[in-house]
C-alpha cells in the first residue's frame, strides 16, 4: 500500500541544515585526505578590522545561522570595482576611506558637508542580524554595526516637503576601476521614500562581524534595508539629499521594467528573467523559499498597505 | 570514433579538453569556487559549451584560410565537447538551482526566454551528437549535412542565451557575440561568392 503524507515537511526536514551548514567542515575534511599536504588553513579569530564599540541588539537579531565572514567579505557586488563578486575583495583595498565626508542637502534645514568622524559621533552603534536577498536569488546573513537612519535624519531636519532620501555613492574612478566602464550610469544612486528611511529596521551600517567595514561591504558608511533586494542597501555613501521628488535610482535607470524603486523582496513576484520564489542562502546547498519582505512583512508590511505590489515592484 | 582516428594530435586535444572539466571537480571538492559554488559550477560549465561551440565553428575557415588539414580532423570532438559541457551545464540548473521540479522547470522553459534559448541550443547538440559517428554519418547519407548545418542556429541560441542572462555587463557576451557573428558571417560570405562567380575552382 502506498501511504501518502500530505506534504507538511520544509526544505528544513529534506536534509539536515545542520549538515549543510557544516559543508565547509566535511570539504575541509575531504581535501585534507584526498591532499596530505592540505593547502587548507582553518578560519582565524577576529579578521584584522578595527574593532567596534558596540551594544548587541538581540531583539533584532535574525535566529539564522551567520553567515560565513569570509564569504560576506568575498563574495560582493559592488560594480563600482568590477561586476564579477570577487573583483570588489580584490581592488577595494585601494580605495581611501579616511578622510571621507558626507553633504547632505536638499530639502532640509541643516545641509553641508561634514566629516564622517561629525555624522557619526552622537550616534551609539550597534549590532543586528539582518538577512540580506540579492534580487540574484542568493541571500546572506550578516551581523552589521550600525544605527538607525531615522536618528540620523532627525538631526539634520528635513523640511515639509522632504518625501523622499536620496543617496549617491563616491564616484572616484582612479580608485574605482569599475567605474572607468560605463556599465551603470556613474555615480549609483538609490533612494527610499520618507517612511522607509525613516523605519526603525532601516540601518546605517560602518561595520560588520564587530569590525569597521571591509571596503568591499561598503566602507566606511552604508545603508542596509533588510526588507528589500540588496541593490537598494548602498555602499560608500558621499551624499544623502532630501527631496520632493522620487530619486532616479541607477538599477531603475539601467532597466526599469527589471528593477522598480521599491525593490521589495516579493517571491511573488518574478524578476521578468527569473522567478524570485526560492534562494540560495550562502554555504546551503537546498534552496529556501523566499519570505515576504524577506521575513520582515510584520514589521514592514504597513507602510505599503493599498498598494499594488505587482504595479510598485 | 574508430582506432584508426587516435593519433597524437586527438589525445593532446581530448586530454586539454577535458581539463576544465577536472579543473571544476577539484575546486568543487576543495572549496575553491568561493562563497557561491553551485553557480561557479553553472556558469563555468556554461561558459565553455559557448567556447566550445565557437571553436567547432572555428575548424572549418581556419582550415579554408591556411589550408591546414588538422583542423578538420578535430572538429567533430569539439562539437562532441561542447555537448558534455552543456549537459554538465543542464545538470548543473536542473539539481542545483531547480532540484528537479519538473513543473517549475516547464514553466521556466515557456516564461523565460534565456531558458528556452538554451534548451533550444542543447536540443539541437544532442541531436547532432546523436548522429555524429560513422554509422549514423552513412545511415543519413545526403541528410547528415543539411541535419549538421543546425549547429548554427545552435550557436546563436548558445549567445542569445548568454546575452539575455547578463544583469549589465555586457561585455562578455558580446565578445562572444562577434566571434559568433564573425564565424557565421564568413560562411554566408563564403557561399554569396560561390553563387556569384560562375566557375568554382577548388584546390
Amino acid at each position: 500500500m502506498l501511504i501518502r503524507r500530505k506534504s507538511d515537511l520544509t526544505e528544513a526536514d529534506v536534509t539536515d541544515p545542520a549538515w549543510y551548514a557544516r559543508r565547509r567542515e566535511f570539504l575541509q575534511g575531504t581535501a585534507a585526505l584526498l591532499l596530505a599536504a592540505g593547502g587548507l588553513r582553518p578560519a582565524q579569530a577576529g579578521h584584522g578590522g578595527r574593532a567596534l564599540q558596540y551594544r548587541p541588539r538581540p531583539d533584532l537579531a535574525a535566529k539564522d545561522a551567520l553567515t560565513d565572514f569570509s564569504d560576506v567579505t568575498t563574495y560582493n557586488n559592488f560594480y563600482e570595482f568590477g561586476t564579477d563578486k570577487a573583483s570588489p575583495a580584490e581592488l577595494a583595498g585601494r580605495l581611501t576611506t579616511d578622510p571621507w565626508s558626507v553633504t547632505i542637502d536638499g530639502e532640509v534645514a541643516r545641509p553641508g558637508t561634514y566629516a564622517l568622524e561629525d555624522i557619526l559621533k552622537p550616534h551609539g552603534l550597534e549590532e543586528r542580524i539582518y538577512r540580506l536577498r540579492c534580487v540574484e536569488r542568493w541571500s546572506m546573513v550578516i551581523p552589521w554595526i550600525g544605527f538607525p537612519l531615522a536618528d540620523l535624519i532627525r538631526r539634520f531636519e528635513p523640511t515639509s516637503r522632504a518625501k523622499y532620501v536620496e543617496f549617491t555613492t563616491l564616484y572616484r574612478p582612479e580608485e574605482m576601476p569599475g567605474q572607468r566602464r560605463a556599465v551603470l550610469d556613474w555615480p549609483y544612486v538609490e533612494g527610499l521614500r520618507m517612511d522607509e528611511a525613516m523605519h526603525p529596521l532601516t540601518l546605517l551600517a560602518v561595520g560588520l562581524y564587530g569590525e569597521v567595514l571591509p571596503n568591499q561591504n561598503g566602507a566606511p558608511l552604508r545603508l542596509v534595508v533588510p526588507w528589500k533586494y540588496g541593490f537598494k542597501s548602498i555602499k560608500s555613501i558621499v551624499r544623502i539629499r532630501f527631496t520632493e521628488q522620487m530619486p532616479q535610482t541607477t538599477w531603475h535607470k539601467a532597466a526599469p521594467h527589471e528593477y522598480g524603486f521599491y525593490a521589495n523582496v516579493n517571491p511573488a513576484v518574478d524578476h521578468p528573467r527569473w522567478s524570485q520564489k526560492r534562494e540560495r542562502r550562502i554555504g546551503e546547498f537546498r534552496k529556501r523559499k523566499t519570505l515576504p519582505f524577506n521575513g520582515y512583512a510584520e514589521q514592514v508590511a504597513h507602510l505599503y498597505a493599498g498598494m499594488d505590489l505587482r504595479r510598485f515592484f | 570514433m574508430g582506432l584508426r582516428h587516435i593519433d597524437g594530435l586527438r589525445v593532446g586535444v581530448f586530454t586539454a579538453a577535458l581539463l576544465p572539466a577536472l579543473w571544476l571537480g577539484y575546486a568543487f571538492f576543495t572549496d575553491r569556487l568561493g562563497a557561491n559554488p553551485f553557480e561557479a559550477l553553472t556558469r563555468s560549465s556554461g561558459e565553455w559549451t559557448l567556447r566550445f561551440l565557437l571553436l567547432t565553428l572555428a575548424m572549418s575557415p581556419l582550415r579554408e584560410a591556411f589550408g591546414w588539414r588538422w583542423p578538420l580532423r578535430l572538429r567533430r570532438m569539439f562539437g562532441l565537447y561542447a555537448f558534455f559541457y552543456g549537459l554538465l551545464h543542464l545538470t548543473t540548473y536542473l539539481w542545483f538551482d531547480q532540484f528537479f521540479d519538473w513543473p517549475e522547470i516547464g514553466r521556466d522553459i515557456l516564461k523565460r526566454p534565456f531558458i528556452t534559448a538554451g534548451m533550444g541550443a542543447l536540443l539541437i547538440l544532442a541531436a547532432l551528437a546523436a548522429t555524429s559517428n560513422q554509422a549514423m554519418m552513412r545511415r543519413l547519407g545526403r541528410r547528415w549535412k543539411p541535419l549538421h548545418r543546425l549547429v548554427y542556429p545552435a550557436v546563436v541560441l548558445a549567445v542569445l542565451h548568454h546575452f539575455w542572462l547578463v544583469k549589465a555587463d555586457l561585455r562578455w557576451p558580446a565578445i562572444y557575440g562577434i566571434i559568433a557573428a564573425g564565424l557565421l558571417g564568413w560562411r554566408l560570405y563564403r557561399r554569396y561568392r560561390r553563387r556569384g562567380s560562375p566557375v568554382v575552382v577548388r584546390a
